[in-house]
C-alpha cells in the first residue's frame, strides 16, 4: 500500500516539476538564512557567517539533484531525458544518422523478412481449428515411403480405427467447364464427404457433400471455391442448386468453399465433387492407389504414437487379408503441418543463420561509427562528467542512444520487410511451403523489437565501456583529440570479426553456387533444350469407347505432329521426368510370379509414341525404340532403360525377353534399351527407391485400361527453335478439332528441369544476396577504419615525407595495415567457415564442404575488395602535402 | 570535531521522534533538534535531511505547510500524520529489538 502510494507520488512528481523545484529553492534558502541568523546572534560577521553556513551544508546543485531522484522515477525521468538527448544528438549529426540506419534498416529488415517466412511456415500451425491434431496418412512400403492409398483400404481404415474422430480421402482430378461462354479447365479435388470437417473449414455458403453423395450412384453434386463463385456466377447467392457441366456432366451445385481454404498453397482448386460416387474398376482395385491421399483428425486424448500403433494393426489385419495388394505393407501417420514442410527446415535453417551475420556485420559498422564519433565527444562526456554526471548515468545515455538508433532502423526495416517479403518471394524461384500464409504478425514483431533492442545494446556496448574507462583528467586535458589505445585495438577486432564473418558468407554462397553448376552439369539423361509439353483434354462425347479414345487420340497427335516448327512429337501419360510418376509392378517371364505386390519389381512407366525417343532426346543403347509398326494389333513390346537391362538381365541378354507387367496384365517383350533418365531429380535420382524404368507404346494400353486416359493426355514435343511460340499455333490446330478440346499445363522441360531445382537455387540467391551484403558492409568497414588511421596519422605521415619517405612507403604503410588485418579476418573466417559449412550438407551437391577451389576464391575475391577499399584512403595518405602537415602541428 | 553523518536508515526515525516530540517544526529545526540531541556528535546537512523529509511525505508519515518562523522568515512545516505515528511505535520497537540483539552479540564477543 505504503510503496503503491509512493510511486503515485512520484509518478506525478515528475509533471509539476518546475513548481516543485522553485518550493524547494525557497525551502533550501530559509533554512540557510535560519542558519545564518543562528551564526549571526552567536557574535559572527554576516560574511562569516553566510559563508560557514554555506560550507556546512554543501553544494545547493547536488541537494537539488538529490532531491529531484527523489522526488520523480529517476529511471522514467532519465530515460526521457536521455531520449530527448539523443533525438537532439540524432538530428544534429544527419550523415551519421542516415548512415547508421540504413545499415540496420537492411540488417534487421533482412532479418526480419527471412523470420517472417520461418514464423509463416515452420512455426505458426496450419490456418485450421486445432490444427495439430490433423494428420495426413499414407500407405509404405519397402518400395514407397509416402505411397497413396487404394480406395478399398481407405474404406477399410474409416471403419476400423478407433483413433481419428473423421478420415477423409482426396485426390487431385481436372475438371473441363463448359456451357458457360468459353471451354475452362478447372483443377478439382475429388473428396469425401468428411474432408471439410476434418480440417474444420466451414462453407461459405450452402453445405459441405453428404454421405449418401459420397457413394456410387450418388446424386452428382459439387462445392465450387468462392473465385469461380464471384467470376461466374457474380457471388449471388441463388448459386445453389444450379447445374454446372463439368466433363460433361450436369453437377448440382450445394455449397461455396471459402477462398481463403488452399490445402496445398500451389494449388488453385475450384472444384470438390464426392469421391465415392468414381466408378472406375482400376479406382477400386486395391492394388492401385491413383494419386489418393487422406486426411485425419486424431480424437482428443489419442496421441500421435497411440494412432500409428492403431493403425499398424489395421495394416496387420489387412495384409493377412489380402496378401497379394497388402502384405509388406503398412500405414505412415504424420502431422500434415510436418509433411508440408517437410526438408524446408535445414535451408531455412541455414539462411535464418546467415541473414544473422549480415546483422551481426551491420552491428559491427554501426559500433564503428559510433566509436569514431565518441572520440569526438571525449571532451563533452569528460565535461559533463566534471559537472556532476555520474559514469553509470553517461553508459547509460549512449546506451538509450544506440538502442534508440536500434529501434528506429528496426522500425524502418520492419516496414521494409513487410513491404518487400511477398513480392521478393515472388520473384524468387518457388520453393516454399505455405508460402501464402507468410506475413507479420505478433510473433514477427516481437522478433524484430527483441532484435533491435539486442542489436542497439550489442553495438552500444563498446563506445559506452570506452566512455565508462575513459579517465576524466586525459580527456579534459587532450582537448578532444582523444585518447586512441582502446579505440584502436576495438576497431581492429570490429575489422577482423567483419571479414572473419563475411568469409563465412561468401564461403556458403560459393559452395551453393558450385552445387548449382555442378548439378546443371549432370546429365539427366534427356535433352531439355526446345521441349514443351502440355495436357490435352477431351469431351466425353469423343471417349465414350475404345475405339472412340484411340480415334481421338490419334487426331490430337496428327494435329500436334503436323504443327509447323515440330520436329518429333509424343502423346503420353504414366511418367514424366521430374514432373508426375506413375509405377508399375512387373516380374521376368519364365519365373514364378511373386505372390504380393510389396515382393515384386518396381519399374516407373512411361507411355510412349514412336516420336518419344526423338523428342526427349533419349540416346538408344541397343535394339529398337517403339516404331509406327507396334500397333494395338501386333505383339506388345517394352523398352527398358540400362539400369533395368543391367540389373535382371546381367548376362546382357535384355533384347528378346519378355516381362510381365502385373495391373496392365500383358506380357511384352523386350524390343530395345535406352539410357536411365534422372526422373528423380539431377541430385536426389540416385537415392530413390525405384530406378528401372520401362516405356511401352501407348497404343497397345489394353481396352480395358483406355478410360483412365478419357480425362486426357500429356504430349512432349521437340521443336526447332523456341517451343513456346508454337503454342498458338498448337492450340489451334487442336481446336479445329472440336472447340471444347483444352489445351492447359503447358511448360518447357527446361522449366521443369529448373523447377525441379526451385530449392537449391531460392537458397542460393538468398544466399547470394546476403553474401553480397556481408561483402558491401565489410568494405565500408575497413573502409571506414583505414579512413581514421590516415587522419589520425596525418602528421606522422607528414613528417615521415618531409624526412624523406616515398609515396610508395607511404602507401605501403597504409595498405599493409589494411591487408594485415583483411588477412586475419579471412584467415579466422575461413577456420570458422570450415565449422560452420557442415551444417550445409544436405545443400550441397557434388562439391565438399570445406572446397579448396571455393575457400581461396572467395578468400582471393574478398581480400582484393578490402585492398580496394583501403587503398582509397591510402592514396589520400600519399598526397599528403609534408609542409601543410608539420605546419599544422 | 568529531561529528559523524548520520547513519543510513536512522535518519528517518529520528525525525519521526523528533516530530513525535516537538510538534510540527521546519527542516532547519529538525537538523538542529537532532544535533543537539546527539550532543553535536551528528551532522545533519541538508544532502540528505531533504530527501529523506520528502520520502516520508511521499509515504505519508508525515504532512507539511508553509508557515511564518520566530525570526518572521517563511519556512515549511512538517508534523506527523496519524499514520506517522504508528510508524513511530513501530520503528521504535524494532530499533529497540535490533539493538537488544545486536548488544548480546557484542556482549558475547567481548566475554569471549
Amino acid at each position: 500500500m505504503k510503496t503503491l502510494r509512493a510511486v503515485l507520488v512520484r509518478v506525478f512528481g515528475l509533471f509539476d516539476r518546475d513548481r516543485r523545484d522553485s518550493e524547494l529553492q525557497a525551502e533550501l534558502e530559509s533554512h540557510l538564512q535560519m542558519h545564518v541568523d543562528d551564526y549571526l546572534r552567536s557574535g559572527m560577521s554576516p560574511e562569516q557567517a553566510r559563508r560557514q553556513a554555506l560550507l556546512k551544508l554543501g553544494g545547493i546543485e547536488k541537494v537539488t539533484e538529490a532531491y529531484r531522484e527523489q522526488r520523480g522515477l529517476p529511471f522514467l525521468e532519465t530515460l526521457l531525458q536521455d531520449l530527448r538527448f539523443a533525438f537532439r544528438s540524432m538530428r544534429k549529426n544527419v550523415g551519421f544518422t542516415c548512415i547508421a540506419l540504413l545499415t540496420l534498416a537492411l540488417g534487421i529488415g533482412a532479418n526480419t523478412a527471412l523470420f517472417s517466412v520461418v514464423n509463416g511456415v515452420l512455426l505458426n500451425p496450419l490456418p485450421y481449428p486445432d490444427s495439430e491434431r490433423v494428420m495426413i496418412v499414407f500407405s509404405e512400403s519397402k518400395n514407397f515411403e509416402r505411397q497413396s492409398v487404394s480406395y478399398p483400404n481407405y474404406l477399410d481404415w474409416e471403419r476400423q480405427n478407433k483413433s481419428f474422430t473423421s478420415i477423409a480421402a482426396f485426390r487431385d482430378e481436372d475438371f473441363n467447364l463448359t456451357g458457360q461462354s468459353e471451354a475452362e479447365r478447372l483443377h478439382g479435388y475429388m473428396v469425401s464427404s468428411g474432408f471439410f470437417s476434418t480440417l474444420g473449414v466451414a462453407p461459405v455458403i450452402g453445405r459441405t457433400i453428404l454421405p449418401d453423395e459420397d457413394q456410387i450412384g450418388g446424386p452428382p453434386v459439387v462445392m465450387i471455391g468462392q473465385g469461380l463463385w464471384q467470376r461466374k456466377f457474380g457471388g449471388s447467392p441463388d448459386v445453389l442448386g444450379k447445374t454446372m457441366i463439368l466433363n460433361g456432366v450436369g453437377y448440382a451445385i450445394v455449397g461455396v468453399v471459402p477462398a481463403t481454404f488452399r490445402l496445398y498453397s500451389g494449388d488453385n482448386t475450384e472444384i470438390y465433387v464426392p469421391i465415392g460416387q468414381w466408378n472406375d474398376p482400376t479406382f477400386l482395385n486395391r492394388r492401385v492407389g491413383m494419386g489418393m491421399r487422406v486426411l485425419a483428425r486424431l480424437k482428443r486424448g489419442v496421441g500421435l504414437e497411440q494412432a500409428r500403433a492403431d493403425m499398424d494393426g489395421i495394416a496387420r489385419s489387412l495384409a493377412a487379408a489380402y496378401p497379394e495388394s497388402n502384405a509388406g505393407s503398412g500405414v505412415s501417420v504424420t502431422r500434415l503441418k510436418d509433411d508440408m514442410v517437410r526438408g524446408i527446415g535445414s535451408t531455412l535453417f541455414v539462411l535464418l543463420a546467415a541473414v544473422g551475420f549480415v546483422l551481426l556485420i551491420a552491428c559491427t559498422n554501426v559500433a564503428n561509427l559510433l566509436l569514431a564519433r565518441s572520440t569526438g565527444r571525449t571532451r563533452e562526456f569528460a565535461v559533463r562528467s566534471a559537472l556532476g554526471a555520474s559514469q553509470s548515468r553517461l553508459v547509460r545515455q549512449l546506451l538509450t542512444e544506440s538502442a534508440l538508433l536500434g529501434l528506429i532502423g528496426g522500425g524502418i526495416g520492419l516496414i521494409i520487410a513487410a513491404r518487400g517479403t511477398k513480392p521478393l518471394l515472388a520473384a524468387l524461384p518457388h520453393a516454399l511451403p505455405r508460402s501464402r500464409e507468410i506475413g507479420v504478425d505478433g510473433r514477427v514483431l516481437l522478433f524484430t523489437f527483441g532484435v533491435s533492442i539486442a542489436a542497439g545494446i550489442l553495438f552500444g556496448l563498446v563506445p559506452a565501456f570506452k566512455a565508462w574507462r575513459t579517465n576524466l583528467q586525459e580527456a579534459l586535458k587532450e582537448g578532444g583529440r582523444g585518447s586512441s589505445g582502446t579505440r584502436h585495438r576495438a576497431q581492429n577486432a570490429f575489422v577482423i570479426v567483419e571479414m572473419a564473418v563475411a568469409l563465412v558468407l561468401l564461403v556458403g554462397s560459393g559452395l551453393m553456387i558450385r552445387s548449382l553448376v555442378a548439378l546443371l552439369g549432370v546429365n539427366p539423361g534427356f535433352d531439355a533444350h526446345n521441349v514443351l509439353t502440355f495436357n490435352v483434354t477431351m469431351p466425353p462425347a469423343f471417349m465414350s469407347d475404345a475405339q472412340h479414345i484411340r480415334a481421338a487420340l490419334r487426331q490430337v497427335h496428327d494435329a500436334v505432329s503436323n504443327t509447323a516448327g515440330v520436329q518429333a512429337a509424343s502423346l503420353i501419360a504414366g511418367s514424366l521426368p521430374m514432373n508426375g510418376d506413375s509405377e508399375l509392378p512387373f516380374w521376368l517371364q519364365g519365373q514364378p510370379k511373386p505372390a504380393t505386390d510389396s515382393e515384386m519389381n518396381w519399374a516407373l512407366f512411361y507411355l510412349a509414341e514412336p516420336g518419344y525417343r526423338q523428342a526427349m532426346g533419349t540416346p538408344l543403347l541397343r535394339g529398337r525404340f517403339v516404331t509406327d509398326a507396334d500397333s494395338e494389333r501386333s505383339s506388345p513390346v517394352v523398352v527398358v532403360d540400362e539400369f533395368l537391362a543391367s540389373k535382371f538381365f546381367p548376362n546382357g541378354d535384355a533384347i528378346g525377353k519378355r516381362l510381365n507387367l502385373g495391373i496392365l496384365e500383358v506380357q511384352p517383350e523386350i524390343v530395345g534399351i535406352v539410357g536411365h533418365v534422372k526422373h528423380w531429380g539431377l541430385d536426389t535420382d540416385s537415392q530413390s527407391k525405384i530406378q528401372a524404368q520401362l516405356y511401352f507404346p501407348l497404343v497397345q494400353v489394353p481396352d480395358k485400361f483406355l478410360p483412365l486416359l478419357s480425362s486426357g493426355v500429356g504430349v512432349v514435343l521437340r521443336s526447332q527453335n523456341e517451343p513456346m511460340p508454337l503454342l498458338p499455333a498448337i492450340r489451334h490446330s487442336i481446336s479445329q478439332i472440336n472447340s471444347e478440346h483444352v489445351i492447359y499445363g503447358s511448360q518447357t522441360l527446361e522449366e521443369i528441369v529448373s523447377d525441379s531445382l526451385a530449392d537449391r537455387r531460392f537458397a542460393m540467391v538468398l544466399l547470394g544476396v546476403f553474401a553480397g551484403l556481408a561483402l558491401l558492409l565489410s568494405s565500408i568497414g575497413i573502409y571506414g577504419v583505414i579512413s581514421y588511421v590516415v587522419g589520425q596519422r596525418i602528421q606522422e605521415i607528414g613528417t615521415r615525407m618531409a624526412l624523406g619517405a616515398q609515396r610508395r612507403d607511404v602507401l605501403q604503410l597504409i595498405l599493409g595495415r589494411g591487408v594485415l588485418l583483411a588477412a586475419v579476418g579471412v584467415v579466422a573466417g575461413a577456420a570458422l567457415a570450415f565449422a560452420l559449412t557442415r551444417q550445409m550438407r544436405s545443400m550441397i551437391y557434388g562439391v565438399s564442404t570445406a572446397d579448396p577451389l571455393t575457400f581461396l576464391a572467395v578468400s582471393a575475391l574478398l581480400m582484393l575488395v578490402a585492398i580496394a577499399a583501403c587503398y582509397v584512403p591510402a592514396r589520400r595518405a600519399m598526397r599528403v602535402d609534408p609542409m601543410m602537415a608539420l605546419r599544422y602541428e | 570535531m568529531g561529528e559523524k553523518e548520520v547513519r543510513q536508515g536512522t535518519l528517518a526515525l529520528m525525525v519521526l521522534k523528533t516530530l513525535e516530540s516537538m510538534g510540527t517544526l521546519h527542516g532547519y529545526g529538525i537538523a538542529r533538534r537532532i544535533e543537539q540531541i546527539s550532543g553535536d556528535l551528528l551532522s545533519v546537512n541538508y544532502g540528505t535531511l531533504y530527501p529523506a523529509l520528502l520520502k516520508l511525505e511521499q509515504e505519508g508519515y508525515i504532512a507539511s505547510e508553509w508557515g511564518v518562523s520566530e525570526n518572521n522568515r517563511r519556512a515549511k512545516y512538517y508534523r506527523l500524520t496519524r499514520a506517522g505515528k504508528k510508524q513511530v511505535e513501530h520503528e521504535t520497537r524494532d530499533w529497540q529489538e535490533t539493538t537488544a540483539i545486536l548488544a548480546r552479540f557484542l556482549a558475547r564477543e567481548e566475554s569471549r
